[in-house]
């Protein structure tokens, strides 16, 4: 293939083939070719240093041995057997599967809904951005800050607690309110369920109104209209939001650290305890299989729902 | 779109689908975008509403299809009242102006909306609406989507699937604006056929005075929120009733002036630029402002013989036009049209620059309503 080709089509921004650029350019054919080179040079760099070495790095290391005090180059598939054939690593990865799933739900459920409200309930576009930018204020605050304050509220002797005792309701305290797998989902929804609204609601502004009045006028209920109408058309947003949730809910270790109390386990905790343990190689096989399952996962989503016409 | 099976579904109805608006008002925020329109479209006839943009024509139509809240006033179809039903329970179907396929559903799957969402059986809906699409000799298309489609194509699809409601009243928002006037004159025919065939109401939104006339048994033409004429195409054309009905129908030139005199069944009016017209007219008081018109095709050159008012004026633009020329004549005060037979001006040809006298009968005069 002649140095021009894919880069060179992208550079010229899609002009017929063969043609020259610039006059320059027709009369130096080899500048042509490192012109293109060059412009695609620091998006190049940029991923590589970033993106391609650090994993590069990670699956490298993942065949190291290590002991209580050092790692040890070398290419060994102790740490890839012992994360296949011990049973933790298949209950660590049910339940990080049961987190992201009842998140996935949730956020989707809420995210629909909060979105709906916004792109066809509230008329002026005014109160759309005022509401839409209310939406977005938890996120001036810190993931972790956010997630400790939910426990003086849900705590044995938490606010929850306290009212719910004072009003009858319950005669000792709910348990299960904190250091639990519902204060883990819990708090995974309120992290992320604006990455749900956000692409949901942007998908649902594109929607042609007159397309609603058409389903209207076909004698379609409200119902009707979200089921046949709004959800098939939001597709490509519902997909981008679950790729966001699915993806930092796998790869979450600090919300189930802290919502869990310590009693509860996921992926990316058991990989953070290996770190801290300097057992890096252990960390890097599990960091590798989870990278794996995690791009199984989206290339999944992205095979039933076509994201590109988002974008 | 003339099938013939359709024809015969049709011979055993009545027409139907008489649409009545009394005294419709329609107010956003501060604004009124009708105002207390009157209109009565008989059953099985093909209405247009006819108007510049802005002159509230789809407001209206918005609010006989029920998608637009009627401020005040009411709709009646088959004299029941349907100010507050539903769309969907009014017997009337909406064609969108941008068609408003659904892209996610095949054509088949576009026209079966309403079946679906009835409750009606897959194989039935299905057969259904390839029926319909039969209709619209769009069989072949069903299994597309419409983004596959062309403009002409889509327009069939979202016809064939306003008709599978059965509606007394089909409404269609300006239904021919999206296409290339080629296409546009051949689907116009295409639709007067179908609603001959199908013995049912159409209200047809256009700013296209001549779609109107070509197609309309009723003209209604509106301005400002209001109805300025109402009546046959014919009617309104020969017979413009206001200084804007005679601008924007066309073929017209709209003259103002002062009545000088009146006696003997005719008025004496005198324009800005000194000229002097005749128009039959009684029982104008002397002094009043009137506005004339003219038809473009009825003005001769010349000096005009007996009975004829004449105006002098100097050749300002020459438009060919086929079997007509287009002379525009820049008098004193006013800008007279002249649309000439070909063979005529080519006789004795003009150039623009020319001083040129136009005449016409004093009985092509018509006195147009003062606003």
């Amino acid at each position: 293939m002649s140095p021009d080709g894919a880069v060179g089509e992208v550079a010229r921004g899609g002009l017929p083939r063969g043609r020259p650029a610039s006059p320059a350019a027709a009369r130096f054919p080899r500048l042509r070719a490192g012109a293109s080179y060059l412009q695609v040079a620091p998006l190049a760099v940029i991923l590589a240093l970033f993106l391609v070495i650090p994993i590069l790095t990670i699956v490298v290391v993942s065949f190291w041995r290590f002991d209580e005090y050092r790692i040890i180059p070398d290419v060994v598939l102790d740490n890839y057997s012992y994360l296949l054939t011990s049973a933790v690593t298949l209950g660590l990865y049910l339940n990080t599967l049961k987190y992201a799933a009842l998140a996935w739900v949730l956020t989707l459920g809420i995210g629909f809904a909060v979105a709906y409200f916004l792109a066809f309930h509230v008329r002026s576009t005014t109160w759309q951005m005022t509401l839409f930018v209310l939406c977005t204020i938890p996120f001036w605050t810190s993931n972790i800050i956010r997630m400790i304050s939910w426990i003086p509220f849900l705590g044995r002797h938490g606010l929850l607690n306290q009212a719910l005792l004072s009003l009858g309701l319950v005669d000792r305290p709910l348990e299960f309110l904190l250091f639990s797998d519902f204060a883990i989902v819990l708090a995974f929804v309120h992290l992320y369920t604006l990455f749900m609204v956000v692409p949901i609601f942007n998908s649902m502004m594109r929607i042609d109104r007159a397309l609603i009045e058409a389903a209207v006028d076909a004698g379609a209920t409200a119902r009707q209209v979200v089921w046949h109408v709004v959800l098939p058309l939001c597709k490509p947003g519902i997909a981008i939001g679950s790729i966001f949730v699915v993806t930092l809910v796998m790869g979450d270790f600090i919300t189930v650290r802290l919502m869990g109390g310590g009693q509860r386990a996921s992926v990316g905790l058991a990989m953070s305890n290996e770190i801290s343990l300097l057992q890096y190689p252990a960390a890097a096989a599990d960091a590798v299989a989870l990278l794996a399952v995690v791009l199984l996962m989206v290339a999944a989503m992205m095979r039933i729902v076509d994201v590109r016409k988002e974008l | 779109m003339g099938d013939p099976g359709l024809s015969n579904r049709s011979e055993a109805r009545s027409p139907r689908g008489a649409v009545e608006a009394v005294a419709v008002t329609k107010r956003y925020d501060r604004t009124e975008a009708v105002k207390a329109v009157t209109l009565k479209i008989p059953s099985g006839s093909y209405c247009c509403l006819l108007g510049p943009s802005g002159c509230g024509k789809t407001s209206t139509l918005r609010m006989i299809a029920g998608h637009e809240a009627v401020s005040e006033g009411d709709i009646l179809i088959d004299d029941q009242n349907v100010t507050d039903l539903p769309p969907a329970r009014r017997g009337t179907a909406m064609m969108f102006q941008s068609y408003a396929l659904f892209p996610h559903l095949d054509c088949l799957d576009n026209v079966a909306f309403s079946l679906r969402m009835r409750g009606v059986a897959r194989a039935e809906r299905r057969r259904k609406a390839l029926d319909l699409l039969g209709v619209v000799q769009m069989t072949d298309y069903a299994a597309r989507r419409p983004s596959q489609l062309s403009g002409g194509q889509q327009q069939r699809v979202a016809l064939a699937r306003a008709l599978t409601t059965n509606p007394d009243v089909l409404l269609l928002d300006e239904p021919l604006s999206a296409l290339d006037p080629f296409l546009r004159t051949r689907v116009r025919a295409e639709l007067k056929r179908l609603q001959a065939d199908l013995a049912i109401t159409f209200v047809h939104v256009t700013h296209s005075q001549e779609e109107a006339m070509a197609l309309a048994d009723q003209v209604v033409v509106m301005n400002d929120g209001r109805i300025e004429q109402s009546g046959s195409a014919r009617e309104v054309f020969n017979s413009p009733r206001t200084p804007f009905v005679a601008r924007f129908i066309g073929g017209h030139n709209v003259l103002a002036g002062r009545v000088e005199s009146c006696s003997g069944g005719r008025a004496a009016v005198a324009g800005a630029g000194g000229s002097r017209l005749l128009v039959p007219a009684g029982g104008l008081a002397g002094g009043s402002e009137v506005f004339l018109a003219v038809r473009s095709d009825r003005i001769r050159l010349g000096e005009g013989e007996g009975d004829s008012n004449v105006l002098e004026g100097r050749v300002a633009a020459i438009e060919y036009q086929g079997a007509r020329v287009r002379v525009t004549l820049a008098c004193a005060a006013e800008e007279l049209l002249l649309d000439l037979d070909e063979a005529v001006f080519f006789a004795g040809p003009l150039a623009p620059g020319d001083w040129a006298k136009a005449c016409w009968p004093v009985a092509e005069t018509r006195l147009l309503q003062s606003l």
